[in-house]
């Protein structure tokens, strides 16, 4: 995995990926007849949608009330948050991707009770420099090699991830010493196992690491059982994602750590242990009449609760993941974790998981 | 306890649940003329029951402190009511040092969350009127200490910012936790009262409130912080 050279396939992949948007002006802003036509326009997955508003705005100018503009976007009434990469809100809001993607742009009315101000380009850089800096604090105990960054190189970096550059970005990235995760099948812990002690690397090349790494869980519950994706019910407020921006501590000395193991570790409570699992699923399923789906699924133990007091113990299944989405892609469980990082992280460095979780209403007697 | 030589400023998240309860504890038994801190448990987990150690410390329909006002601005349409009180004109002569009660009071709710990014306890804050309505930075920087706001308008981006916070899901305000650890290290290291075995966490709280309350006019008394150990 050379970072110095042109990056991997499965990089070159991510950078290259790219959501086709239509756009249109929310009716209450149009002014003229005929309504303006939708903008049609490829939002690259890891951009941003407040940087496309230079190329959307003159399709709709002439039909903008007057007034200053306070852009924002909203699928299906969602405000979107747009410090979230474009790819992560696809994946996330279009259960069955939808192209291309319809979506509605605002130029007034900013919901500031939901969403935190944007005044253009700027705060979607300063969003990003300041991601970028908590994912270096993960990794390394400290921000220094961020801050310490040349006038030059922060202006490359930030223009590489604009352009969706990615041999410019690997260039001025691979400077920072953020280093990357050995992927080879045994891992070698660092004996400490805690990257804040750990001092940058002069060697040339990227170090190996291991130790915590930044990753943005999103999570979207769905309450019912849908056969197809396309009938999950749409999300109409923020309320109903969960979002974890937590690091996973990467373990395991001479095994395999997998992304498997990375999910477990940030939601632990949904992965019950197999052998209580198969045991008692089939109780539970007796007792209860409770539909269940194969016992490799992945399920939770409800904390006493509603559970019938002769199986003290025994899980009721209230939540179970039914699939996850890293850039578009449903990654097997057993890949290694560190190739899924390493290829498939944003440039901020952090890694955007969207998980589909069923939750299951319990039934009370 | 936390290693004193080798400590870089961090708190697990343990560790932060015994400062924070140890902090509200400290707060109550002083008897500040300011509301108490709760512990409100939560998960960001759907479906999941939670486990009561995760959560954050609230402070709520807090009234800052006020301190002198040498130049009052009287430009905000929306508090021309008040001003009849006092009996003056609509326009106000900047010169005049206007009671406090004539000044709309402003509240704050302040939540400390920990990061698990950068390992420390985080100060969210908001602001709002006596009838709900939620102030701007503009009318924020009034309310705080004149050394405060400066630094506030010096570096827009990197002291206080606005992000959504961790818990509720809306726009918060927030001061930076960046540089947290280099001024808990030195807050904590230099310390005549840390014991041969380190420093405990409930020390932790107490010190860093001492620094981040000063933003908003919240003086710790001093006694607070020589406290720790006598619960």
């Amino acid at each position: 995995m050379d970072s110095k050279g042109g990056g991997t396939e499965a990089q070159k992949f991510v950078w290259e990926g790219a959501i086709p948007l239509q756009i249109h002006l929310h009716d209450s802003e149009v002014t003229t007849l005929p309504n303006p036509p939708p903008a049609l326009i490829l939002a690259p997955r890891l951009g941003y949608l407040p940087l496309l508003v230079p190329k959307i705005k003159p399709f709709f100018s002439n039909s903008l009330p007057p007034g200053v503009d306070t852009v924002w976007f909203e699928y299906k009434g969602l405000p979107l948050k747009w410090y979230i990469p474009t790819g992560v809100l696809f994946d996330l809001l279009c259960a069955e991707a939808e192209r291309p993607w319809n979506l509605t742009v605002h130029f007034r009315g900013y919901p500031g009770n939901i969403l935190t101000p944007c005044e253009g380009v700027d705060s979607v850089k300063w969003s990003f420099i300041n991601a970028l800096k908590e994912a270096a604090y993960i990794i390394n105990g400290n921000c220094k090699n961020i801050m310490n960054m040349s006038q030059s190189d922060q202006a490359d970096l930030w223009h590489s991830v604009l352009n969706g550059n990615m041999e410019a970005y690997l260039r001025v990235s691979s400077k920072l010493k953020l280093g990357t995760i050995g992927d080879d099948y045994s891992l070698k812990l660092n004996s400490t196992s805690k990257s804040r002690q750990r001092t940058s690397d002069t060697d040339a090349t990227a170090p190996i690491r291991t130790g915590r790494i930044p990753v943005r869980l999103y999570i979207r519950s769905i309450n019912e059982d849908i056969d197809d994706l396309e009938d999950a019910p749409i999300v109409d407020s923020w309320d109903k994602i969960s979002y974890i921006n937590r690091p996973v501590e990467i373990w395991g000395e001479g095994k395999c750590f997998t992304l498997y193991n990375a999910v477990k570790a940030l939601l632990p409570e949904l992965f019950a242990d197999k052998h209580l699992l198969t045991d008692n699923v089939s109780k539970a399923e007796m007792e209860d009449g409770q539909q269940s789906e194969e016992i490799s699924s992945l399920r939770s133990p409800e904390e006493g609760g509603e559970t019938s007091t002769e199986h003290a113990g025994s899980p009721l299944d209230t939540a179970e993941i039914k699939f996850l989405r890293i850039q578009g892609i449903e990654p097997k469980m057993e890949i290694p974790f560190g190739w899924v990082v390493n290829n498939l992280m944003n440039p901020e460095h952090y890694l955007h998981i969207c998980v589909y979780i069923k939750v299951v209403e319990p039934i009370t007697i | 306890m936390i290693n004193i030589s080798s400590w870089d400023g961090t708190l697990s998240a343990a560790e932060f649940y015994v400062a924070a309860c140890a902090f509200s504890e400290l707060w109550k038994k002083f008897n500040l003329a300011l509301p108490q801190w709760s512990w409100i448990p939560s998960s960001k987990r759907p479906g999941i029951p939670f486990n009561h150690v995760e959560g954050y410390l609230s402070m709520e329909n807090v009234i800052l402190p006020s301190f002198e006002q040498e130049d009052y601005q009287g430009d905000d349409l929306m508090e021309k009511e008040e001003y009849s009180c006092s009996n003056v004109d609509e326009f106000i002569d900047d010169a005049i040092l206007v009671q406090n009660y004539c000044h709309e009071v402003n509240h704050y709710d302040f939540h400390i969350v920990y990061s698990t990014s950068y390992r420390v306890p985080v100060l969210y804050f908001r602001a709002y009127r006596s009838d709900g309505q939620t102030l701007l930075s503009d009318k924020i920087e009034k309310d705080i200490p004149p050394n405060s706001a400066k630094l506030l308008m010096k570096s827009k981006w990197t002291f206080i910012t606005q992000e959504e916070h961790p818990q509720l899901n809306r726009p918060w305000y927030t001061l930076h936790p960046c540089g947290t650890t280099d001024w808990m290290k030195l807050l904590l290291t230099n310390e005549d009262s840390v014991g041969q075995d380190g420093v405990a966490s409930e020390k932790y709280m107490v010190s860093w409130f001492s620094v981040v309350g000063q933003v908003f006019g919240l003086k710790i008394p001093f006694e607070m912080l020589g406290n720790i150990g006598t619960l």
